[in-house]
């Protein structure tokens, strides 16, 4: 009897593993001026021991192979919730790499950066009329910085008041940044409960509000996928007190073009360029979280501002009541360009249809698992829509094990375990930027899965089968941290 | 589809919005625009700025014109790279998680110290989340830091760090543009969580670390070191071994463009004692059940998503794809080649400095140790100076008055690698003539 | 541990906050209890007030995490810790393994006894139990 065994794949190994003594992948150009008297020894670094040595070749192979270990956005649809995976066009790259943009100083005189300036200043226009907000900041580099930067000019605007208050009300929803923001900003955070929609309770909220609540936040439509359709009432009740309202919008691409953040009431909001706007995620970044404000916040926001002046665009700090900078420079230009670019190439109309067709595509998705999956709130989804496991219990298949399972289908699990409000939640936004096809392919994906559970439900505990790596012991690592490489390390 | 929902038309699936706040008109913006237009209006806005090829520049002061491989814009072009979200599901991200493990140890190198996180925004917020680091490791409110680290970082320290109550004092720096030792150990008392100082300084300047580590621990403070200019570290000593507990900063040196201030990278190590304050993601080693080595997102329960408003830091997405910029570009110069992109970045900066110093009227201010960048005072006012060399395609450095109103009269120069001989005796002839 | 006795030994007092104590001669050892650390998942790490510090009945005095959450643990009782439990920073999952036994968290002089007459019986706690899990 013989038996075909396939050898084990090779494994990569790290860059250190695969150094060797005295090979460079740079050679620098030769020097043409006269070497310098060599530095003082007690400032100079001896030889950093196992510091990469490898060649160009070396370095190619290494990243190229390690590139195949990950699923990208375009092998296939990235459902994770509240994050609006959609489509990166490659457009874009080519445009932020023009030399004009990628070597541009920030700290160039005004003169020489026109082009810069009026790309920025442009797209703070677009996001005002997008978001129905008069003044925009590009500089937070992304959307936990941006909600930080609001609550920062909430409370800027407070203490102008004489009382810069003490709570910030936050629904039990909202992503783990919203309470991390404030708490940093020396707020306490208080939760609202969401009641049987999944949305804001309006009479705990009304019963709450007091002149102790500097702000509220929410997240428009909710971590359910839910538009909260009580925000203006919701306004209502915390300006009476007040308090100014904080929307995050990072699930902006439910309704860009078929509604206003700003018209609901809004004091502040953010939106993130990396989610609704198309730039690139990047295995976790960079983003970019620009904050919107109504006008009397206006003169709080970061310097430097730019303007326009006879035809010229200029930076200008001069804004006494201004919270200052959250970061050096002017934001992540890089994104900037391209969700300047994206506006442009979609148009209003362009924009519009974004929305409803990450939102058919949602509700499409909904309708064909909603019986096999359970789902904890029947109120209409939008972009999005949350599951639960509730229902598999007796096959002792759980989200997370659902989510394993799918990536032996070829798919990117969804997002899991959140919003906290639903146990075992399993969130799906699909975006724009699938058809049907790939919507259908998913689909009978988690039903199968469904299926699978009641049959063979090991087979889904112990997925995934077909990944580069099993599932990993997460508390082993935690309890005793490797965090980086050492010489002499084994693997 | 639709027929698959139950709904006849699309609007039905907004009814959930309220109508009053349904648009009834289009947004107001352009029309929308082809590829190929798009790209020509951007070329066209891409050339209203000062054209790369047709001028010479010697501006640092915390962005870094240096060389750029052309791998690491290959690879990181890979959209299984870019296009990829944050690691949360490590079997289908072990090339991500792998990447920043690579990254958490390069920077451990570099700075001497024995744990380093996966990246924060920029040096500025970086030093905001030491501080606040500082603040919980010590429980102090005070901060002593240098008038000599970067204006924009303290600048946004200061925004960061007030809600939580801490103060950021400010120490001027001794005539030669290095740290005054004294009047610092004069500042440090009982309630100092850190001392920061930056290593090139902001005019510079190379410092004496040790001491200053001192002068902190003795005062139960943390050294917390600035690095702005990651190249430095090619060819200084981590400061790490010189008693700095932690070091952050800018690594955009290593590999990204200038891009007009982003996007750029934040780093931060520490001392293994201060792995539990440490904000922003960490990536460790795991295994899996079949014995198989990978890597995982972990020790999360400091994090935003879990401590929600106990966490270290709000911090989610971060600068992933520049931390992998900054691990090719590392691993394509490697060890000899930094050491060597540091040294050249000195001798030019060393041999302007020469040559520039016998311009008639002009001094240097602050003599001492350099790495790339200095400080020249000219005989009258910069600004009118530095714009006639901006007519004639050359960027004499960074007028110091933007950021210190009353040094009108001083430029801070930056020469890397690209700045070639030619280029430096042409700027000297320049300066010559406008002064 | 499907031993009913096993999960709710009665020879100490529980907490609301699933806590127990057991007292002997003036000093408490506390621990959280096996539904406790079920619910928690693997703990990696625990962090513990220092000796000598006070406690304060009901007040929280330090935090276990497992991979997935942090859980504050609170103070049944008042007093002064005499010590940690300082296998733990080793062995972390002795909190999962023998939550009653090994996995003890800290040793505290108790303050005033009076404060453990409100505390919970082994049959009080395992009721709570069944009656939160529902």
């Amino acid at each position: 009897m013989s038996v075909t065994r396939i050898p084990p794949k090779r494994r990569q190994g790290l860059l250190f593993d695969r150094s060797s003594e005295g090979t460079r992948g740079y050679d620098p150009p030769a020097l043409d001026v006269p070497p310098a008297p060599p530095l003082e020894e007690r400032f100079v670094r001896e030889e950093i021991p196992g510091f990469p040595q490898l060649s160009e070749r070396q370095v190619v192979r290494h990243y190229t192979r390690i590139s195949r270990l990950n699923y990208g956005n375009d092998d296939g649809i990235y459902p994770l919730g509240s994050c609006t995976m959609k489509y990166n066009p490659k457009v874009h790259e080519k445009i932020a790499r023009l030399d004009g943009f990628a070597e541009a100083h920030p700290l160039l005189p005004a003169e020489a950066v026109q082009g810069c300036l009026q790309v920025m200043a442009e797209l703070e226009r677009f996001l005002c009329e997008i978001c129905g907000m008069d003044a925009f900041t590009l500089q937070p580099a992304a959307g936990a910085q941006g909600e930080l930067t609001g609550i920062l000019m909430a409370r800027a605007y407070h203490e102008s008041r004489g009382n810069p208050r003490q709570v910030v009300l936050i629904p039990d929803s909202a992503h783990g940044t919203n309470p991390a923001s404030a708490h940093l900003c020396g707020y306490r955070v208080e939760e609202i409960p969401s009641d049987s929609r999944g949305c804001i309770d309006l009479a705990k909220l009304r019963g709450r509000v007091a002149e102790d609540v500097a702000l509220l936040m929410l997240t428009n439509p909710n971590t359910l996928g839910v538009f909260e359709s009580d925000t203006g009432e919701i306004c209502e009740a915390v300006h009476a007190r007040g308090g100014l309202v904080y929307c995050d919008g990072a699930n902006l691409n439910a309704f860009v073009g078929v509604a206003r953040p700003g018209d609901t009431g809004v004091d502040l909001m953010h939106t993130n360029l990396h989610k609704t706007f198309s730039t690139p995620h990047g295995g976790g970044g960079p983003g970019s979280g620009p904050v919107g404000v109504k006008e009397p916040l206006g003169r709080f926001l970061p310097i430097p501002r730019i303007e326009r002046r006879e035809g010229a665009y200029l930076l200008r700090n001069d804004f006494p009541d201004s919270i200052g900078r959250v970061r050096s420079f002017y934001g992540n230009f890089g994104m900037h360009v391209r969700a300047y670019a994206y506006i442009l190439a979609n148009g209003a109309a362009g924009l519009k249809e974004i929305a409803e067709t990450a939102v058919l595509n949602a509700n499409y998705v909904r309708k064909r698992l909603e019986g096999t999956y359970h789902l904890p709130y029947p109120t209409p989804s939008l972009h999005e829509v949350v599951f639960s496991d509730k229902g598999l219990e007796k096959t002792g298949v759980h989200t997370l094990d659902v989510a394993k399972r799918l990536i032996d289908y070829g798919f990117h699990p969804p997002t899991i375990y959140f919003p906290l409000i639903v146990k075992g939640a399993l969130m799906i936004e699909p975006t724009e930027s699938e058809g049907i096809q790939e919507l259908d392919a998913f689909a009978d994906a988690l039903l199968r899965i469904a299926q699978e559970a009641q049959e063979d439900p090991e087979v889904v505990r112990t997925a995934p089968h077909s990944a580069p790596i099993g599932r990993l012991d997460e508390a082993a690592a935690a309890r005793r941290p490797v965090l980086r490489w050492t010489p002499g390390s084994a693997r | 589809m639709l027929r698959t929902i139950g709904v006849d038309t699309i609007e039905k699936l907004f009814e959930s919005i309220p109508s009053q706040w349904r648009l009834d008109r289009p947004l107001d913006l352009p029309p929308p625009a082809p590829e190929q237009n798009l790209v020509a209006h951007l070329r066209d806005l891409s050339r209203r700025n000062l054209d790369p090829d047709e001028s010479v520049s010697f501006l640092g002061a915390g962005a870094y014109r240096h060389f750029i491989p052309a791998v690491v814009d290959h690879l990181l072009s890979r959209s299984e790279f870019y296009s990829s979200y944050t690691p949360y599901q490590p079997e289908v991200s072990q090339g991500t998680l792998q990447a920043i493990f690579e990254f958490q140890t390069l920077i451990c190198q570099l700075a001497s110290l024995d744990v380093a996180n996966a990246s924060l925004y920029d040096g500025a917020s970086a030093l905001a989340e030491g501080i606040l680091l500082a603040h919980r490791a010590r429980r102090r409110r005070r901060v002593v830091a240098l008038e000599t680290v970067h204006p924009e970082y303290l600048q946004t320290s200061r925004t960061l760090v007030s809600a939580p109550g801490m103060e950021i004092e400010t120490i001027p720096a001794r005539e030669d543009g290095a740290a005054d030792l004294r009047r610092v150990a004069a500042a440090l008392d009982g309630d100092t969580a850190a001392l920061v100082v930056q290593q090139p300084n902001f005019l510079g300047r190379i410092e004496e670390i040790e001491p200053l580590a001192e002068a902190a621990h003795a005062a139960g403070a943390l050294l917390v070191v600035v690095v702005a200019e990651a190249v430095s570290l090619g060819l200084l000593k981590g400061p790490g071994e010189q008693g700095a507990d932690v070091v952050l900063g800018e690594a955009q040196s290593f590999g990204i463009p200038l891009s007009f201030g982003g996007p750029y990278l934040g780093f931060m190590a520490v001392r293994s004692e201060h792995l539990r304050d440490l904000p922003g993601r960490l990536v460790g080693q795991a295994r899996d059940s079949q014995g198989r080595t990978g890597y995982v997102l972990t020790l999360a329960t400091r994090e935003q998503h879990i401590r929600r408003e106990k966490a270290t830091s709000n911090i989610c997405t971060n600068e992933g794809l520049c931390a992998l910029a900054a691990s090719i570009f590392l691993a394509t110069v490697g060890k000899r080649g930094l050491r060597e992109l540091a040294e050249q970045n000195r001798c030019r900066a060393e041999y302007a400095r020469e040559s520039l110093s016998s311009l008639p009227g002009c001094r240097l201010p602050h003599p001492g140790p350099l790495f790339n960048e200095f400080v020249l005072e000219f005989p009258r006012e910069a600004l009118p100076v530095h714009g006639a060399l901006l007519k004639k395609g050359i960027v004499a450095g960074l007028p110091l008055s933007r950021y210190f109103p009353d040094r009108k009269r001083n430029v801070l120069l930056c020469f890397t690698e690209l700045s070639s001989r030619l280029q430096i005796d042409r700027l000297v002839k320049a300066l010559r003539e406008a002064l | 541990m499907t031993d009913k006795q096993a999960a709710y030994p009665t020879d100490r007092h529980y907490t609301r906050e699933h806590e127990w104590i057991a007292v002997q001669g003036g000093v408490g050892t506390v621990g959280i209890t096996y539904y406790a650390q079920s619910e928690l998942g693997d703990v990696v790490f625990v962090e513990l007030p220092e000796k000598g510090q006070a406690l304060v009945a009901g007040e929280e005095f330090g935090t276990i995490e497992s991979v997935k959450a942090v859980s504050e643990v609170y103070a049944p009782v008042s007093g002064e810790v005499l010590e940690g439990n300082p296998s733990l920073r080793e062995h972390p999952e002795k909190v999962n393994s023998d939550p009653y036994g090994e996995g003890w968290l800290l040793k505290v002089r108790i303050g005033s006894p009076k404060e453990l007459e409100g505390l919970l019986s082994a049959e009080q706690y395992h009721a709570f139990v069944e009656e939160e899990a529902n």
